[in-house]
């Protein structure tokens, strides 16, 4: 079989399996965030917390909510790595303070950002007990503001968006733990390891030592990819053949990743009460995808069977077309794991993957964070386009006004900002220009990277940049910070302004948010967006790589 | 008494607003195009006459308030000392065309003032500064300057004087000139309570003798708001437009940011574009074609309303027309023709129909009232004459009594015409035939939504029999049932309001294609109603003139009164219609509609048009670093400098170019909204996007051959 039919093949099987369960797997995220009954492990959660399972939380109290389990979050892990030598099973895994606070920050922030090599750097105590909890809680977070703005808009008058703790819970407890746990078994069997035995050292057959750690990656493996957080196990990532032996695996891998994302937005019109919504922004998300993947394949296909092209920072395991499917979609839902290494694809390729996180991760983005991040753009295209119908803009009844669009707009704002002032400012420190592999646009590509995945957090890196030094820690910890937590809180007020809004009828003349010209003018609205922001950045990069 | 205003003030009347009345209707295309060559040459001169006020703008203290502007200042003033201190022709050039961009966005607003401004002229020419007869508490009467008038002063006017100021009238009756206001030269009948009480100051009493309550201060009456209306003086920013300016603020601040990281990521690699190149970019990229033509679009929407004689008292108030989704008609004046018509005539018994047609044409001849007028006609066109009134006939008058009217022939023929029960009384008591007959045939012309007319004929003193049953009916306004149909494909509901029983109201409803109904409506069912469709989340709009009508124009988002209407009407509601046509309120909807349809179009043109920008610039800056870059320059420009400044004057030129669309709107037609949204998106959005490319490769041709380039 050709690499071009297998590739083929197996973007077919994948688009086929997300179809199949795009309704029934949204359905039921739809039951779980309304359903009135509670499992007896949720009951004792929320006794423990004393939690009122019934309450429903205004948006300010639901923020409040996400900062302090953050900050809680935030502490315990921190303390955890930097504690890790001294406690059990720590085989010599230790931590710089700075490198700590970027980890803790990057797990939270379900960036999984990795300044330090996965297998020598945490434990299996903190991998299992610090890093694979934060891989469940942060992307429960993301699924819970989502949950909280598409409450907002479906709400009539009512002012309160749920309640964080319950959305919390359930998204753990009905969620990701048993999707976690069907994906651990399939990796499992498709041949992931899960062991906790010592690390073995072996002579190669050039005469040196080498030690193979292990762990339990086919555990990891299934929520890394499914609550898009993207830290590996090992440093290698999903290029190591423990995470990701085979095509089968690989094909599983891909599949976790943009289940949740591509089933959030059916969920959305379940509970707005029309599906064609949903349709219609997982239409945007689908369309943005495919477009990439296709810029992406193109490129690698290109560049590897060109004279001077090379596999370079692929697996011949997997080859051309999977690890672009694999890096399309790794980038474009903020998971950040890879299979192979973006670094050494070509201008165009890495040009894309780089453009899958400058638009904002929504294509179709983090757990939770793809759709609120899909749904700020609808509210752009909506005010926008809206008032060409002759309306005050409004969605789903709801009117976008000033209160409305200042959200938006900050939204909008607030990860370009971060990633342009950024890699600024990072070019022109020494400190951090001297963690710089290549020199001229490939050059600034690798900080641009960086900077755009931390601020996106996505998490992925172009490896040839070395980060884990204070100044990068530091700054891109920060940027993984802000870039998840200022967005969500507006998303929170803009779910807030929403519920506070009586809901108008549709009418013939309400501009309808669920067509395909809908779909159409969101795609217009992120390319146009994005591309006018970051324009003289890739052109000055990608663009001028690709172009020399 | 300085009552001395003579025929003169009747060639003010003659402002522009006069013109366009009567022909308003905004389904048609009134608005679509009013203009060819005539309207552009107008405009010319209306912008050669605005470039003063354009140039008084430029100060920065009144740009603070529009961001985006205010960074096209600053950049303005940075080029300048640039190009002082390094002196080049491209950077005088580049600061030139950066003043140039400020001069013309201030230019679309004056222009746009400038219209309000002529208006206001001519009202205050109208406005009283006559002196006010005051009773004083003894009873006397006392003159004083009307502009020392104080609430609740009562004034006398009598006939050939002007009235001081705003008022009800509390004692008299008398017909007032109001055509300072309206425009309108009939005089109409103000008379002490109901609701027909109100006066305004400015305008002239013609007959008789009033007394005036004083409602409204000085400086605060209707022509002083009108005034301050049409000029924009009390002109606030809509809810919408700060919105959008909360965008184009954000829009700016990110472009800002694009902008300034450029020399980082540049400098790393090659040499920094300079300054003047990285502002001569940023003024590029800021939405300047919206944030020029912002406030122009506003002021233009309340003018377009003004040349319709319909003052909106704000600009929330226009913009919450076009939201309208429900409007409330009253049915007389609105959906039909202001009085009933015969429609049919039904014959009682086995008499011959001409006859009875004849009979009825006779007995209506003395009747005035249009519904008698409209009797005549229809029998005359059916008997194909129009009958004299026979010599020697007696004339009976219609009493409330009676409820019948008719005419005794001098052969002694006893004709009587009037309604079901009383003429059937009378066939009854005098033993004559057909009232059972006419009785059921009138019960059936009621129930069909009609109203009947009993026809009787009789001699002195003998038996009257019924002969046939006249049809009245309402009749709809010719275009109405189109226009329902366009408003229900707009999305917007109907609601005919209506004092008629539900039976009747029913038949007309259906007849006008109007989606509800109303019927026997008391100002508490208004009220209820409106505010029903407001818990709904629906705007509502409707007119009203009477103070009864009051709290339900208060509460209605759009509440049109009436300019006949009592002062408590006007105070309530958020427009006054001048010309007092309730139908006008759907071309209110469309004005609105307009408006925000014209902000969203060049929003949406604005943005669109930075991806030929970039195509212009980014080559241009880069390509001394990456000479691969070169292939970015689709448009094959002539050189950095040239494809730079193309695009600077580009940026200038197109908001000029889109002054008269923002002045007179983008065109609108009733569409669904699917439609509209498709429509406008490929003119703007793709226009947008594919414009610039064009004109800025135009502009390169021509500037390629200036020096420096």
């Amino acid at each position: 079989m050709s690499e071009q039919v297998s590739g083929l093949l197996t973007i077919g099987v994948l688009v086929l399996a997300l179809a199949a369960v795009h309704v029934p797997l949204g359905d039921y995220l739809a039951r779980v965030f309304t359903s009135d009954r509670d499992l007896a492990v949720e009951r004792a959660f929320y006794r423990l917390c004393g939690v009122d399972p019934r309450s429903s939380q205004r948006w300010s109290r639901y923020a409040v909510s996400v900062g302090a389990f953050t900050v809680v979050s935030l502490v315990f892990l921190g303390a955890l790595l930097m504690m890790q030598q001294h406690l059990p099973l720590a085989r010599g895994a230790s931590m710089d303070w700075h490198t700590a606070v970027n980890t803790s920050i990057s797990f939270v922030t379900n960036t999984n950002w990795q300044s330090y090599a996965g297998e020598s750097g945490a434990s299996a105590l903190v991998q299992t007990l610090g890093l694979a909890v934060q891989n469940f809680v942060s992307a429960a977070v993301g699924i819970a503001v989502a949950i909280a703005l598409i409450r907002g808009l479906a709400a009539r008058h009512t002012g309160t968006i749920g309640n964080f703790w319950v959305d919390l819970t359930r998204a753990v407890v009905r969620v990701l733990l048993p999707i976690a746990f069907v994906g651990a078994v399939v990796l499992l069997a498709g041949g992931v390891i899960q062991d906790l035995s010592a690390p073995q050292t072996i002579s190669t057959i050039t005469g040196g030592h080498q030690t193979i750690e292990s762990g339990l990656v086919a555990s990891q493996e299934a929520i890394k990819e499914l609550g898009t957080n993207g830290g590996g196990y090992f440093n290698a990532n999903s290029a190591h053949p423990f995470e990701n032996p085979n095509a089968f695996t690989n094909l599983v891998e891909i599949f976790l990743i943009l289940v949740i994302p591509f089933s959030l937005p059916r969920t959305y019109g379940r509970l707005v009460g029309d599906k064609r919504q949903g349709l219609a922004v997982v239409g945007f998300m689908a369309f943005l995808w495919t477009a990439m993947l296709v810029v992406i394949t193109w490129a690698e296909q290109a560049a590897s069977t060109s004279p001077t092209g090379a596999m370079e920072g692929k697996e011949v395991r997997l080859g051309v077309w999977a690890s672009a499917l694999f890096a399309n979609s790794t980038t474009a839902t903020s998971t950040g794991a890879v299979d192979s290494m973006h670094e050494s694809y070509s201008p165009i390729g890495g040009g894309g993957a780089l453009t899958n996180m400058l638009l904002g991760e929504i294509t179709p983005g983090g757990v939770g964070s793809g759709l609120y991040g899909a749904l700020v753009v609808a509210i752009l295209a909506v005010f926008i386009a809206g008032l060409m119908v002759g309306r005050t803009p409004e969605i789903l009844g709801k009117q976008v006004g000033r209160k409305e669009i200042t959200y938006a707009a900050l939204y909008t704002i607030v990860t370009p900002a971060l990633v342009l002032v950024g890699t600024a400012a990072a070019l022109v420190v020494s400190k951090a220009k001297a963690g710089m592999l290549a020199t001229g646009p490939h050059g600034l590509s690798e900080m641009l990277y960086a900077y755009a995945s931390a601020s996106n957090n996505n998490g992925s890196a172009f490896a040839g940049l070395t980060a884990d030094q204070p100044y990068l820690n530091l700054t891109l910890g920060a940027c993984m910070l802000i870039g998840r937590f200022l967005p969500m809180f507006l998303v929170l007020a803009l779910a807030g302004a929403f519920a506070a809004q009586h809901q108008r009828p549709t009418t013939e003349g309400t501009m309808p948010t669920h067509t395909p010209l809908f779909s159409g003018l969101m795609v217009g609205v992120a390319l146009l967006v994005t591309g006018l922001t970051f324009l003289p950045a890739l052109a000055l990069g990608p663009l001028a790589e690709a172009l020399s | 008494m300085s009552a001395d205003r003579d025929e003169d003030t009747s060639e003010e009347r003659a402002r522009p607003a006069v013109e366009e009345r009567g022909t308003s209707n905004l389904m048609r295309p009134a608005i679509e195009n009013e203009g060819t060559t005539n309207t552009m040459s107008s405009l010319t001169t209306q912008a050669v006459e605005s470039l003063p006020g354009a140039l008084r703008k430029a100060d920065p203290r009144h740009l603070v308030r529009q961001p985006v502007l205010f960074v096209v200042w600053i950049s303005a003033v940075l080029t300048t000392v640039l190009a002082c201190i390094h002196p080049s022709w491209f950077s005088f050039l580049v600061a030139i065309w950066l003043w140039a961009t400020i001069l013309f966005a201030n230019l679309a607003e004056s222009v746009a003032e400038g219209r309000g401004k002529a208006q206001a002229d001519t009202l205050r020419k109208t406005r009283a500064t006559a002196t006010a007869r005051r009773i004083t508490y003894g009873g006397g009467e006392e003159e004083v300057p009307a502009a020392e008038l104080k609430l609740d002063d009562r004034v006398v006017v009598e006939a050939g004087q002007v009235i001081p100021g705003d008022g009800d009238v509390v004692e008299g009756i008398a017909t007032v000139d109001e055509s300072a206001i309206t425009g309108e030269s009939a005089p109409v009948v103000r008379e002490a309570g109901g609701d027909r009480c109100a006066v305004t100051g400015g305008t002239t009493v013609l007959s008789d003798r009033i007394v005036v309550r004083i409602t409204a201060r000085p400086g605060e009456t209707f022509i002083d708001r009108m005034i301050s209306l049409v000029e924009g003086a009390e002109r606030q920013k809509t809810p919408n437009e700060i919105a959008l300016g909360i965008l184009l603020t954000v829009l700016t601040i990110i472009f800002l940011l694009a902008v300034a990281t450029i020399p980082s990521l540049a400098g790393w690699n090659g040499p920094k574009p300079s300054v003047l190149v990285l502002v001569a970019l940023l003024v590029c990229l800021i939405p300047t074609t919206i944030g020029a033509l912002l406030s122009a679009i506003g002021i233009a929407g309340m003018d377009r309303l003004v040349q319709r004689n319909v003052l909106a008292m704000s600009g929330r108030a226009v913009e919450a027309a076009g939201d309208v989704s429900t409007l409330l008609l009253d049915k007389t004046g609105t959906i039909t023709l202001g009085n009933r018509q015969a429609a049919d005539i039904i014959v009682v018994g086995d008499g011959e129909a001409s006859e009875v047609h004849r009979l009825a044409h006779l007995s209506s001849l003395a009747d005035e009232t249009p519904e008698g007028r409209s009797i005549v006609d229809w029998t005359a066109d059916r008997l194909g004459t129009h009958h004299d009134s026979p010599s020697g006939a007696t004339v009976v008058p219609f009493t409330a009594q009676t409820r019948m009217s008719g005419v005794d022939l001098p052969d002694g023929t006893q004709l009587r015409k009037g309604a079901a029960g009383s003429v059937c009384r009378l066939v009854r008591e005098s033993g004559g035939a057909g009232a059972d007959e006419a009785m059921a045939i009138a019960d059936r012309v009621s129930a069909d939504g009609g109203t009947p007319l009993v026809v009787s004929v009789g001699c002195e003193g003998g038996a009257t029999d019924a002969v046939g049953v006249i049809h009245l009916k309402d009749v709809i306004k010719p275009g109405m049932v189109e226009r329902f149909a366009q408003l229900r494909r707009m999305g917007i509901r109907t609601v005919m309001i209506t004092g008629d029983n539900p039976l009747t109201a029913k038949a007309i409803a259906d007849e006008a294609g109007v989606d509800d109904f109303l019927a026997e409506a008391t100002p508490e069912d208004k009220m209820r109603l409106i505010r029903t469709e407001q818990e709904g989340g629906r705007l509502v709009a409707m007119t009203g003139d009477g103070t009864n009508d009051a709290p339900a124009l208060a509460q209605a988002d759009v509440g049109v009164a009436m300019n006949t209407g009592t002062s408590a009407a006007k105070e309530a509601g958020n427009m006054v219609d001048l010309d007092s046509d309730p139908t006008k309120l759907i071309d209110i909807v469309g004005i609105g509609k307009q408006l925000l349809i014209t902000r969203g179009a060049l929003t949406t043109f604005s943005i669109a048009n930075d991806l030929a920008k970039y195509f212009a610039i980014i080559p241009a800056m880069f390509v001394a670093i990456y000479p691969g870059l070169d292939s970015l320059n689709i448009m094959r420009l002539h050189s950095s400098n040239s494809a730079i400044l193309s695009a600077v004057i580009f940026n200038a030129l197109i908001i000029v170019a889109l002054i008269p669309l923002s002045l007179k709107g983008v065109r609108y037609r009733p569409l669904r909204a699917d439609q509209m949204l498709a429509r406008n998106i490929l003119i703007y959005g793709l226009g947008g996007v594919i414009a610039p490319f064009i004109g800025i490769k135009i502009i390169d041709l021509i500037v390629q051959f200036l020096p420096g380039m």
